[in-house]
């Protein structure tokens, strides 16, 4: 039975708490940067309301798990809210998978595995292209649903996220009768079952990631969405429906953390693909330890975001901002330490806080919105038991005076500055809108500054010089560097860490890698 | 009656010095008596090894696979040498040419890594975006127990040629072939610390091979099973790479120890 079309209420014309997801800790005094609520300039004209329409979404009331192709009840019979994060208000109720269900989701996958893996190449980019295809189609629905599900500005969703998974599809779908080129002198051969654990940050996009290159390379899959972010999953069930993948090609199990700690654990499993924390990561790599399956991580990351003196710095302002801000900050690869050049820090700072005191935030569904609503409670607690640390251990909060809505889970845009490397908002992936800001004097400096963190899974470097850009790309130690820019991806372009962001690349040839056995 | 023979005292490769374990322990193999690395000594190569490593990755691919060149020169030139600590015979001899063949394979495998790893990316957009193999760093050989020479060549040039730095742990039951290649690296040029030869007890090194933060990856080519579950236990507390057994043909044995980092610029006026 649809529902009422979602609700708006998170628009910027509700009665406005102003203190709402700030920190409670003393402001300090207002030197350069001046503290939240020193608002900027007046802009001279103000935005209308411009909320994306929502009458094309019909949500069901409940959805169930996706397994053997069709949806089916979890056997303990237990289903979970999934609530708008702008409104708290309900969306639908989602089943809660239990040990026994991603049982019957590994055996549906096994059992598609043994005819799957001998669909040729040719047939299974078919499906993959058609996928791809209704991807585009439904776009729309989906990216409000990925917005209304998680939070997220419906211009990213829409512009960013949508776009990207059928690009991932589509290009995944190429390389199904092409394997053998991608490795010469040697015979790719499908794993077997992968379990695939996705993150809430990026919901129906990691979904592609994991599943294009499975299906690509002849294997099947059981994968969780994240507990708060499991809507657009389910319409990609659909989608697989209505493409006719054969059933338990693509099975969909849908709850908490347990239910991502069985699917992983589960011995018929070939392969675990996770993205994630790396304390999971970590704790995932243990519970795999000895057991031979094949195993790629994607955790998480503390970029450096390095701008010399030479760097435009209009572009490097809005390369800064779109480096941290873009989606909440829940990034695994948000550029959340700035490290700009002594000589420029002043006017430098000058113009990011006042760009930062520019943001949008509110409605999701807005059009405007620039940053949208903290996907849940619990990651907004963490955010603020953060931003509180670094408050407690001396560095200088900025937040952007905004007004947030009055319901729902918000945070402003906040930067730090006079941070301490050894200050936790600079060691932690804070997983929020929150810039740590530090300085430094020469190249080497940056480099080890940049390089002094176990995480590396990204780094930004702005400079007009080319040399400089091939030299710090040289050195700084991340899975992708983006130089005069940030926050690109792209299918063609593998991603993924060095050291404690994980190990595995997606996206590329190498990506193919994780998913065939050369032996 | 002849002089008795001067014999050589078998000595661990750190950092550049042929030394006894700082430990002063030995164990027996027949009648010499093998330098049994502690912990201690195995934090002293981690320290050396890191302390190497960008100088050593930051010498050009063809610099690297002449290095090698002249460590499989170094080996054709003591080939008796060789083939005697390996027992003799015609096995040894075999053994000696496919060490040989190893180093030759992987001095001419270093300037072809970017080629056979990289990638320029097309992507769909205003953007040039190329993928690089980058060294992972320190990594830790387990060499297999046999053969004791050829398996330590092979994996220690693999992970050399792609410009890491190896800390590995030679042969237990058969550590002199190994011991003695730290000569051929010594003499071939290889800089001090780049590579540091172990020799000891597997089950007193490995757990501290898989718990070192300051380790990236592990080959682990010579453990049991039972021995590699032990390292990937214990080095997911620094999502340390361990890898082995089968990654296919040779020149992906040089690319399983490195990593690939893509980079992104604008293309504008």
């Amino acid at each position: 039975m649809p529902t009422s079309p979602p609700p708006t209420s998170a628009r910027p014309d509700r009665p406005a708490r102003p203190d709402a997801g700030s920190v409670p800790a003393e402001r300090g005094p207002t030197a350069s940067p001046p503290a939240r609520g020193e608002p900027p300039p007046t802009p001279g004209f103000v935005y209308a309301p411009a909320p994306e329409s929502t009458d094309h979404v019909r949500l069901r009331d409940r959805y169930q798990l996706f397994i053997g192709g069709r949806f089916q009840p979890p056997v303990a019979g237990r289903h979970r809210l999934t609530i708008n994060p702008a409104t708290e208000e309900p969306l639908a109720e989602v089943a809660e998978a239990d040990a026994a269900d991603v049982d019957r989701a590994v055996a549906a996958a096994q059992r598609a595995f043994a005819s799957w893996s001998r669909v040729s190449g040719g047939r299974r980019a078919r499906y993959l292209f058609r996928l791809a295809r209704l991807v585009q189609e439904r776009s729309r629905e989906l990216a409000v649903v990925e917005s209304l599900d998680g939070g997220k500005p419906i211009r990213e969703s829409r512009d960013v996220d949508i776009p990207l998974v059928a690009q991932h599809l589509f290009y995944h779908a190429g390389w199904a009768d092409k394997l053998q080129l991608a490795f010469p002198g040697a015979t790719p051969r499908p794993l077997g079952v992968a379990g695939q654990v996705i993150p809430w940050n990026f919901p129906l996009l990691m979904l592609a990631w994991k599943i294009a290159p499975a299906l690509a390379t002849g294997n099947t899959v059981v994968l969780k969405p994240a507990e708060t972010t499991p809507l657009t999953a389910m319409l990609f069930a659909e989608i697989c429906q209505q493409a006719e993948l054969p059933p338990g090609v693509v099975n969909l199990v849908t709850g908490d953390g347990a239910v991502g700690a069985a699917l992983v654990r589960h011995p018929g499993l070939a392969k675990v693909a996770f993205t994630g924390s790396t304390a999971v990561g970590k704790e995932i790599q243990r519970a795999l330890a000895g057991s031979g399956t094949a195993l790629t991580l994607e955790l998480g990351g503390k970029a450096a975001h390095v701008v010399f003196d030479d760097a435009p710095m209009e572009q490097a302002v809005e390369g800064v901002v779109n480096g941290i801000y873009f989606n909440q900050g829940h990034v695994c690869c948000a550029g959340s330490r700035l490290l700009v050049q002594e000589s420029i820090a002043e006017p430098f700072l000058r113009r990011l806080t006042e760009r930062v005191g520019r943001l949008r935030v509110g409605d999701p569904l807005d059009k405007n919105t620039d940053v949208g609503a903290i996907n849940s409670r619990e990651q907004l607690h963490r955010i603020e038991a953060l931003v509180r640390s670094g408050v407690d251990e001396g560095a200088r909060l900025f937040q952007a005076p905004c007004d947030l809505p009055a319901r729902g889970f918000w945070f402003p845009p906040s930067l730090f500055t006079e941070v301490a490397p050894s200050h936790r908002i600079a060691r932690e992936e804070i997983f929020g809108p929150v810039l740590a800001v530090l300085t430094f004097r020469t190249a080497e400096e940056a480099v080890e500054r940049a390089n002094n963190t176990r995480y590396g899974l990204s780094a930004g470097v702005w400079t007009t010089k080319g040399s400089r850009i091939l030299w710090m790309a040289d050195r700084m130690r991340a899975g992708v560097v983006w130089a005069n820019t940030y926050n690109q991806f792209d299918p063609a372009a593998p991603f993924g860490g060095f050291r404690e962001s994980g190990f595995g690349r997606e996206g590329g040839m190498a990506g193919l890698g994780a998913y065939v056995s050369l032996r | 009656m002849t002089a008795p023979s001067v014999a050589k005292t078998p000595k661990v490769y750190l950092d550049g010095a042929f030394v006894r374990s700082e430990s002063g322990r030995v164990y027996p193999v027949g009648p010499v008596n093998v330098p049994r690395a502690s912990r201690k000594d195995l934090r002293e190569a981690v320290r050396a090894a890191r302390a190497a490593l960008p100088g050593w990755a930051h010498r050009t691919a063809y610099n690297r696979g002449q290095v090698l060149y002249r460590v499989a020169e170094m080996l054709e030139a003591r080939r008796s040498e060789f083939i005697t600590v390996l027992g003799g015979g015609r096995a040894a001899g075999r053994e000696v040419t496919r060490s040989l063949d190893a180093l030759v394979y992987y001095a001419g495998c270093a300037d072809k890594l970017a080629q056979l790893g990289g990638s320029v990316n097309a992507v769909a957009g205003p953007y040039f975006t190329f993928s690089v193999p980058e060294p992972m760093g320190v990594v830790a050989v387990v060499a297999p127990d046999l053969p004791a020479l050829q398996g330590l060549v092979e994996h220690v040039a693999a992970a050399l040629c792609g410009g890491n730095v190896v800390v590995a742990v030679v042969s237990e039951g058969h550590p002199l072939p190994g011991l003695l290649a730290a000569e051929l690296m010594a003499t071939g040029d290889v800089p001090k610390g780049a590579i540091c030869l172990l020799s000891g007890l597997r089950s007193e090194l490995l757990p501290q091979l898989g718990s070192h933060r300051d380790i990236d990856a592990i080959d682990a080519a010579g453990c049991t099973e039972v021995q590699r579950r032990e390292l990937e236990l214990l080095g997911a507390d620094s999502v340390k790479r361990v890898f082995g057994g089968q990654v296919g043909t040779a020149h992906r044995l040089a690319l399983a120890s490195l990593e690939l980092k893509t980079v992104w610029h604008p293309v504008g006026v």
